[in-house]
């Protein structure tokens, strides 16, 4: 137990209590919570913002942000659904899919790494124009009719596990992979810290910006093929404002919007307690709005106590 | 002043320090590098406070505990990089923090232009008080910073190389500026290391060696030559001084290097096992060119051959897979990542040697790192330590370890030692000495005299981006380095 507490840092560690204590109150006041059909529902519905989270992460590592992950899922589920529905097999349809969204992204990283232009404004014009585009092709309609083996993924359960759940397991595996044993992985950080070191070291910033866009942008396509999975047709407003929630998971989970700091670990906490608060609230009859002001709060904190600790930090 | 001391821990920056400078009066302030001017500069701006000693303005002794005292006595100071809001009107930087409102409680543009425009031309000065400031040129900045300082009635003013970046033509309006600053009776500490201006301007001279004032006395009464001899004149200290290897063949030439307006005809060459110094001022191109020479910076022609064979270097990541690594001037911007571990700076530009298919092996990660923290006894309390929380001299050896690491055989090394306390200065030197005898080469920045004539086999003097001269071992003092820095033969 403790060599597995090691392995978590100081802020993870105080998510992981908020965590338990979150679930142990939660456990006491409402019986249905820890039950099995509750607590796959809770990991259901969040595995589409916790898979987008794990590309999200990179990119608020490497002080960068994209707000355009919402209209990217967007984006991959039309296409998966157009391609579906004219015929072409399902492995297919996905791969290409997916293949289209990671292109959009890494064209978004040139754009702010060669273009200099800030990542807040490239990705916000992203958002506005994938947004647009999918809407145009889609004219602006759902495509429905999808294959039944497609559809039935929503409902498949692996080892009594859901599909999507595990689908956002393996993208987590993925993230803990990128960060702890790769090259990629180890710029990020250092981009995220000081580009112009990590330029002078040697570190190719060009690939490395492409590379956190175009993973993230990959990460959104999945999501994109979830929910189209999880709907049972491309839907071209699904996702809208999901940058929002994500950015909340992972700024919750510890990352600092200013680089170098945050991990996989903290936004997979961020991710489920955020969770966790909705569905435990709607069990005990909580009002919604409620939830999102606690929801609120939380980001706000998350942040507030992290500048405390800096602050404590520099006067020792 | 009198007898102003201030120590930081292992150093003594001020011994004993006096100072009088009269209203109405230009005083010039000259002293090589580490004198300790910066650091008189600092108690009177109430940056540091002095460890002993008295200030007294207009007769009556004063305490400067902060800037914003330093303000309210009537001192201030132009520094070379010139802090004014750039995105504002100049009117508006001169009543930054107290602008004047009309009786509605709006801003009162009105009064705002016309006063600011009345103190521009009384100074003389060609700028217009609705300007913004970014779209002004450097020197017209700098003039618009000192019209300010006189609006707030400073009563001294400092400047500390304002010259730095000024062509001639600029230089002579400041000066006038400057020369109307006194008729108005507004005293002034002068600081350059061009020594000719000082005779164009200046009424008296204070010389500052080792902390201490060496000499004072009327510009008339001094030349050129005099203030040189009387600002080194110390004994070398052993500290500065390796033990040198035989220089064996050679490894790197450079040729006609040039960046257009930066530098011009860059030529030498290094040999395996020596240390090729670079001596110039500040602003005088030598960062510009080693930055060149390792990809960081463009450079528009010239060639570099090493071992033989003819080099292009666009990229540091090329520079560094030629096997030359840069220890930058600026550490803390430049040369680490601060946020992330010692044990990821340590690697950063050699993961690809221990990596397959970009995935990283952690166990030699780790064994590099404790390797190089070992070796250079590198004091932190992991490998997995945040850089931040370093010393400056453990930063140091972190950025060399990173290329010690990397198997580098070409060490820059700009300002190595600037920032770091006597210990860690000299646990570096030991580092140096055991590069070359390890066969490596070393070009080494240094604007600290003692220090580079004491370590570098042999030293190239750059004056405004051009190599004056490069003199051997033996053949410099501190006298012919200085007078060729500052542009004489």
């Amino acid at each position: 137990m403790r060599k597995f507490m090691r392995r978590f840092q100081f802020a993870e560690r105080n998510l992981l209590f908020i965590l338990i204590a979150l679930v142990v109150v939660l456990s006491i006041s409402s019986d249905r919570f820890l039950s099995y059909n509750n607590v796959m529902n809770l990991l259901r519905q969040t595995s589409i913002i916790g898979v987008i989270a794990v590309g999200m992460t990179f990119v608020i590592i490497s002080a960068g942000i994209d707000l355009s992950v919402g209209s990217m899922l967007a984006f991959s589920s039309i296409l998966s659904a157009m391609m579906m529905k004219s015929g072409l097999p399902i492995p297919v349809a996905i791969l290409l899919a997916l293949a289209g969204g990671t292109a959009v992204g890494a064209l978004m990283g040139v754009i702010i790494h060669n273009g200099r232009v800030p990542a807040f404004i490239a990705t916000l014009g992203g958002m506005t124009i994938i947004r647009a585009a999918v809407m145009l092709i889609s004219g602006a309609n759902k495509i429905s009719g999808l294959p039944k083996e497609f559809t039935s993924f929503a409902v498949a359960k692996f080892f009594g596990i859901p599909g999507m759940v595990v689908v956002w397991f393996l993208m987590i595996i993925i993230g803990l992979f990128i960060a702890r044993y790769t090259i990629f992985g180890r710029n990020i950080y250092a981009i995220g810290s000081n580009e112009e070191a990590a330029r002078l070291s040697g570190v190719k910033i060009d690939l490395t910006v492409y590379g956190i866009y175009a993973f993230c942008a990959f990460a959104s396509s999945i999501a994109g093929i979830l929910m189209t999975a999880r709907l049972g047709s491309g839907v071209p407003t699904s996702g809208t404002g999901y940058e929002l929630d994500v950015i909340a998971a992972v700024v919750v989970g510890g990352a600092s919007l200013a680089g170098a700091v945050g991990s996989i670990w903290g936004t997979v906490l961020g991710t489920i307690i955020i969770a966790t608060i909705r569905n435990g609230g709607n069990l005990l009859g909580i009002n919604p709005f409620i939830l999102d002001i606690l929801v609120g709060s939380l980001i706000v904190f998350a942040v507030l106590f992290d500048q405390f600790n800096k602050k404590r930090e520099k006067r020792s | 002043m009198e007898h102003v001391s201030k120590e930081f821990p292992g150093v003594k920056a001020l011994d004993d320090m006096s100072l009088t400078v009269h209203e109405g009066e230009v005083h010039a302030l000259v002293g090589e590098n580490g004198a300790g001017k910066s650091t008189l500069i600092k108690i009177l701006m109430g940056v540091f406070q002095m460890s002993s000693g008295s200030i007294y303005i207009e007769g009556e002794r004063v305490d400067i505990r902060n800037p914003i005292d330093a303000a309210e006595l009537g001192l201030s100071a132009v520094y070379q990089d010139i802090t004014i809001a750039s995105h504002l009107t100049v009117a508006e930087n001169f009543f930054l923090g107290r602008l004047p409102k009309t009786v509605v409680g709006l801003v009162d543009w009105k009064t705002m232009y016309s006063d600011t425009q009345a103190v521009l031309d009384e100074l003389n000065i060609h700028v217009d008080a609705a300007a913004l400031v970014r779209t002004l040129s450097a020197a017209q900045q700098e003039m618009v910073l000192i019209a300010k300082k006189y609006f707030e009635h400073s009563k001294l003013i400092i400047f500390d190389e304002p010259t730095a970046l000024l062509s001639n033509e600029e230089v002579k309006e400041l000066f006038s500026i400057i020369r109307r600053l006194k008729q108005e009776g507004v005293a002034s500490i002068y600081i350059s290391h061009r020594l000719e201006e000082l005779f164009e301007l200046c009424d008296t001279v204070s010389v500052m060696k080792d902390g201490r004032l060496s000499a004072e006395m009327k510009i008339s009464e001094t030349d050129q030559d005099d203030l040189i001899s009387k600002m080194v004149g110390r004994t070398v200290e052993d500290m500065y001084s390796i033990s040198h290897a035989e220089p064996r063949e050679e490894i790197l030439k450079v040729e006609h290097l040039t960046r257009t307006n930066v530098f011009e005809d860059i030529s030498f060459t290094l040999r395996r096992g020596e240390i090729f110094g670079i001596f110039g001022l500040v602003g005088s191109g030598r960062t510009e060119i080693v930055k060149a020479l390792y990809g960081a910076d463009r450079y528009d022609s010239g060639t570099i051959i090493l071992e033989g064979r003819e080099i292009v270097l666009r990229s540091p990541a090329q520079a560094i897979r030629h096997g030359i690594g840069l220890l930058p001037e600026d550490r803390k911007n430049e040369g680490l990542t601060l946020h992330t571990s010692v044990e990821h700076n340590i690697n950063m530009a050699s993961y690809r040697e221990i990596s397959t298919c970009g995935c990283i092996n952690l166990k030699k990660e780790r064994m590099r790192s404790m390797q190089q923290i070992d070796d250079m006894r590198i004091k932190t309390p992991s490998e997995r330590q945040k850089v931040v929380n370093l010393s400056g001299g453990n930063q140091q050896k972190v950025v060399i370890g990173k290329w010690l690491c990397r198997n580098s055989s070409i060490f820059i090394f700009d300002e190595p030692t600037v920032g770091i306390d006597v210990g860690a200065k000299s646990e570096i030197y030991i580092l140096l000495e055991k590069l070359l005898k390890e066969g490596n080469s070393i070009i080494m920045i240094s604007s600290y005299l003692p220090e580079i004539m004491g370590i570098a086999d042999r030293i190239m003097v750059i004056h405004e981006g051009r190599q004056m001269d490069t003199l051997v071992r033996g053949t410099y003092s501190e006298e012919t380095l200085l007078k060729l820095a500052s542009g004489i033969h």
